[in-house]
């Protein structure tokens, strides 16, 4: 339930086109076959009375409380089961139906704790508008047992289940089946007996439910109910805004009591979501207001000096005056920024500006560098557009899908449950992954293939299943022909065909079974439509990019691309990746994927900026390391983005950032960078300010102010001062027209403006004179490159350098967890530490025996690059040889043993692959003691120089 | 800018180029990568190398690096 109530028609919307007209209460109704007469009734205005009904789930005619009549037809039907048809007169409203549904809630009624006056949903719980609907007015029955003495729940941290409350009407159980795909719930018992039970009637918190409240949005009554309302109240304004966590992007309704969050509620209208959410954007929103933000600017001379808190005047100008200085002694090039995917396409927008028009140079990068840059340069190439080419709904298309190195059901929960949909409808599923993750097997869902391939061996595994297409004649050569570029493909062709690329040949590189690679391959390209997600378990790696150009060969190949339910989709980690790197915030792009030195972009540019460009590509983030360390870079301005821990070869990028002589950190807590940092500036979050995001999808969706910057500013607001104390003014009052600039200079924006985002509620670029209202699908009736054709590229493997060897005889993977996000700054300070408080190490349980380790004890995990030390889980999803670990809590290091391995082409570094050995040990490692001590330090350093008040 | 870290750098790209079997292509290829993607001051770098010393790169990747400085 939500304040405000949105629209509920009862059930879901019918798909089909054809129509049917029929007379409800003596008012014609047009709607599509398929629909129920209760939507079709609610379509023109008519609220049947319901309780088990809603629109997000499937109709269940339980409650009876919809009943109608139809002329000429027997008995009461459920308007909720009953569907149109030509000619139908309904009456939903007489004296008959009446006292049937009186009767009904009287039944309910008899059985339900009467305190409406104190209970969580008063005034938002539908029973208790069922009961005025209907005129309840006594209850007859004196029951002899009732469940009003039921044991409430109180186990999961952002929910109650007080099942005195609850009518068993299964709408929670029908969600969590439905919408999430979870089947945590059932209903439990017969008769009576019967009750809501999360997996074995076990606490919601122990049991199998993975809170993403979709159960709580679904319940009627208080049964199910959100503790911020139990504690707060019910909010009394909603504004709608878009989730700052994955790359999905769901809308929300922030529901607000002033400026207080009283709850966060998935968006019915939301185009990314339909209403669905995740625990951490539907309940992990506590970090806004955490004790541990930081509201004042500060400032000092050295990072073993206390903190100062100065004015923001101050703080700005000092800063500038830094960057100013550091650029006169070691030249203009020796400051640079780094944007974060965190920020708001417009905060991004300026602060490439901001570097490129204000510092002079092109020394400005985004966190993309470590996760999609690959993606960025390998569609760029194939494709002509460094995007993705579907948006979310053509899942619901696809007749195969193919998941590469990505878990959706926990990094993108949201469209892992839409694709989990699609699944239980029948369409098959390729995994490749060296883990078994969720997909593999979950409550119907199977996958026909797990492809469980080594750790470093993406290309060997993409060039197979291309040689398998292409060997077998699999391949739509009209496409091809079409729609390609077809010398280019000859080419591709004579390569992938050679031997040494079949899947027998690499079998003993990848580890997968021929046999088995050869079947996904023909399922792929014969199953109908076929549709590939990726993640970072393509891109981060040696050679990430070449796999995002062998997976672009695949699809073009088989015509995979340009229509509903196929495509290349890239499953962004953070929630603007896409636009963080749309809006020009790597070294050698000027927005809109322009290289710095064309000549046409380059003028206008220079026009707009009224200032001189360069033209020359800037330095990279692990450039900006090696420059740091060379003395030719030596101020920073780091705004979102947390380098010291996210960054691969952490002890390389300490030492950087310790040898520079400014270090500017924008961001709500003292992250694991500004611990490094001589400059803090308070940032804003999500919920304090304007902007919009870019999800996965390229849907670019409003992020809506829904209380005040708790320091006072919003983060374009603080870059803009700093443009302005460097020299180079901006003016901009509301990020509007940021965003109309960023329209007037970026041809796939053109069409895009805060009115019509405001209109159509969010928009899909390319937005245009040639697609006004977006695209959903791109590259329908050409590629975007030059001459239009999408370009085959050779794909040879290569082999990481980064080797097994007796010393280090295993492989780390790495990834994440539904309940934390990336560096866990946002949710290791939520209430999500109950399902996942520390990193752990999973591992084989043969390589578990043969080092006598057992699941909780310490382990030593020493790589080429460093040693850390974590607890170990010991788990058969990954396979003997290789060990995994997430990477959300500081003090794990995760990054400590990663090494400076990157991509050929991005310089993404090679995360998935390090060799490493381990060890149980009793203590950690020298590096957690050191850093810890550290930590401690900075801690005192800050205690020390902020005022409590 | 560790000169060894750069040689890596062109020697990798200089991997994804070599498959093309027109080698003045190839080198092209990477020339025009790195002249896009690089910093002047790496770029300056690798050409200083080259021109000194270039025992660690690629033929392929010396030859790219070669027209990178004409």
């Amino acid at each position: 339930m939500s304040i405000n109530k949105e629209k509920d028609f009862g059930t879901p919307a019918a798909a089909s086109e054809n129509m049917v007209t029929l007379e409800i209460d003596g008012f014609q109704v047009t709607a599509p076959t398929g629909t129920s007469v209760m939507r079709a009734a609610a379509s023109i205005g008519i609220e049947i009375p319901k309780l088990c009904a809603t629109d997000s789930i499937e109709p269940f005619g339980s409650c009876r409380l919809c009943v109608v009549q139809i002329e000429g037809g027997r008995g009461m039907p459920a308007s909720c089961t009953t569907p149109v048809a030509e000619g139908l007169k309904i009456v939903t409203q007489n004296k008959k139906l009446a006292d049937v549904r009186r009767g009904i809630m009287e039944l309910y009624i008899s059985d339900h704790p009467l305190d409406c006056l104190t209970c969580s949903a008063n005034g938002d719980c539908e029973l208790q508008d069922m009961a005025g609907v209907v005129g309840l007015r006594e209850v007859r029955y004196n029951p002899i047992e009732t469940h009003l003495k039921a044991e409430k729940d109180h186990s999961n941290p952002y929910f109650s289940f007080d099942p005195s409350k609850c009518i068993v009407c299964s709408r929670c159980v029908r969600a969590c089946e439905e919408t999430q795909g979870t089947f945590a719930l059932t209903i439990d018992g017969r008769g009576f007996d019967s009750k809501v039970s999360p997996s074995q009637n076990q606490p919601f918190l122990e049991s199998e439910c993975v809170s993403c409240g979709a159960c709580v949005q679904a319940c009627p009554t208080a049964t199910l109910m959100e503790k911020s309302v139990i504690d707060n109240g019910l909010p009394e304004h909603a504004i709608v805004t878009t989730c700052a966590y994955c790359g999905v992007g769901c809308s929300f309704r922030a529901e607000m009591k002033g400026e207080q969050v009283i709850r966060m509620v998935p968006h019915k209208d939301g185009k990314a979501n339909h209403g669905h959410s995740c625990v951490k954007g539907r309940f992990a929103f506590g970090y806004a207001t955490h004790k541990d933000r930081i509201t004042k600017p500060m400032i000092r001379a050295s990072i073993k000096d206390a903190w100062q808190e100065v004015s923001w005047e101050e703080a700005i100008n000092h800063a500038a005056s830094e960057l100013k200085r550091i650029q006169a002694k070691y030249g203009k090039d020796s400051i640079g920024g780094i944007t974060s995917s965190r920020c708001t396409n417009e905060e991004v927008y300026i602060m490439q500006k901001l570097i490129r028009a204000g510092f002079g140079n092109n020394n400005v990068d985004t966190c993309a560098r470590v996760c999609h840059s690959p993606t960025g340069y390998g569609l760029k190439q194939t494709f002509g557009e460094s995007s993705g080419t579907q948006d979310f709904d053509s899942v619901m298309k696809a007749d195969v899908i193919m998941v590469i190195g990505a878990n959706p059901t926990d990094g993108h929960p949201v469209f892992g449950s839409q694709m989990k949909k699609r699944l239980r409808q029948g369409a098959k599923l390729i995994v490749i992954d060296p883990r078994e993750i969720d997909l593999v097997k979950s409550p119907h869902v199977k996958a026909s293939h797990h492809l469980k391939l080594r750790p470093g061996t993406n290309v060997a595994m993409i060039n197979a299943l291309g040689h398998v297409v292409v060997t077998e004649n699999l391949i739509d050569e009209a496409f091809i022909n079409e729609r390609c570029d077809v010398a280019a493909f000859a080419k591709w062709k004579t390569f992938i065909a050679e031997e040494r690329n079949s899947p027998e040949a690499s079998e003993s590189v990848t580890g997968i079974p021929a046999a088995e690679l050869r079947a996904a391959a023909r399922l792929y390209a014969t199953a109908g439509n076929g549709a590939i997600y990726y993640g970072l378990g393509v891109t981060e790696h040696s050679q990430g990019s070449t796999t995002v150009i062998g997976i672009a060969n695949l699809a073009m190949a088989t015509g995979s691309l340009g229509h509903d339910g196929a495509g290349v989709n890239p499953l962004r980690g953070q929630n603007n990746v896409q636009g963080s790197c749309d809006m020009g915030s790597f070294p050698h792009e000027f927005p809109g994927y322009r290289h710095v030195s064309d000549p046409v972009t380059h003028q206008l540019f220079e026009k707009a900026w009224q200032t001189e460009l360069s033209s020359e590509p800037g330095l990279r983030i692990p450039n900006m390391f090696e420059a740091a360390l060379d003395k030719s870079f030596m101020g920073l301005y780091c705004e979102g983005e947390d380098i010291a821990q996210s960054d691969p070869d952490i002890k390389h990028v300490h030492a950087a950032l310790r040898a520079m002589e400014c270090v500017i950190v924008q961001d709500i807590f003292l992250n694991e960078t500004a611990k490094f940092a001589h400059v803090f500036l308070p940032g804003s979050s999500f919920l304090e300010k304007n902007g919009t995001f870019t999800n996965a999808e390229r849907r670019i969706s409003p992020v809506r102010k829904v209380m005040s910057p708790l320091a006072g500013y919003q983060d374009w607001e603080v870059t803009q001062m700093l443009a302005n104390a460097m020299g180079y003014p901006m003016n901009y009052s509301h990020p509007s027209e940021i965003m109309d600039e960023i329209a007037r200079l970026t041809p796939s924006f053109t069409g895009v403006s805060y009115e019509k985002i405001e209109r159509l509620g969010s928009v899909q670029w390319p937005c245009n004179d040639e697609a006004p209202e977006g695209t959903p699908i791109m590259h329908t009736e050409h590629f975007l490159r030059d001459n239009g054709k999408g370009l085959f590229m050779l794909t040879e493997f290569v082999p990481t350098a980064e080797r097994v060897t007796a010393k280090y005889p295993l492989i780390l993977t790495t990834g994440r967890i539904l309940s934390q996000y990336n560096v866990g700054a946002q949710t290791r300070r939520t209430e999500n530490v109950a399902w996942h408080s520390e990193d752990r190490l999973e591992i084989h349980p043969h390589d578990a025996e043969d080092r006598g380790v057992k699941t909780g004890d310490w382990v030593g995990i020493k790589s080429r690059a460093g040693e850390t030390v974590l607890r170990a889980l010991v788990s058969d999803r990954v396979q003997p040889g290789v060990v995994y670990t997430t990477f959300h809590f500081p003090e794990s290091g995760a990054n400590v043993i990663t090494t400076d391995n990157s991509d050929w082409a991005t310089n993404c570094p090679e995360y998935k692959v390090t060799a490493v050995q381990i060890t149980k040990v009793s203590q950690p490692s020298e590096w957690q003691q050191e850093y810890s001590a550290f930590t401690e330090k900075q801690l005192e350093l800050l205690e020390q120089g902020i005022s409590h008040d | 800018m560790k000169i060894e870290r750069l040689i890596k750098m062109a020697n990798d790209i200089g991997n994804f180029f070599n498959s093309e079997p027109d080698k003045e292509i190839a080198a092209e290829g990477i020339k025009n990568h790195i002249l896009r993607s690089w910093d002047p001051r790496m770029r300056k770098a690798i050409i200083t190398y080259c021109q000194e010393d270039g025992s660690e790169l690629s033929t392929l990747v010396k030859t790219a690096i070669t027209k990178l400085a004409a």
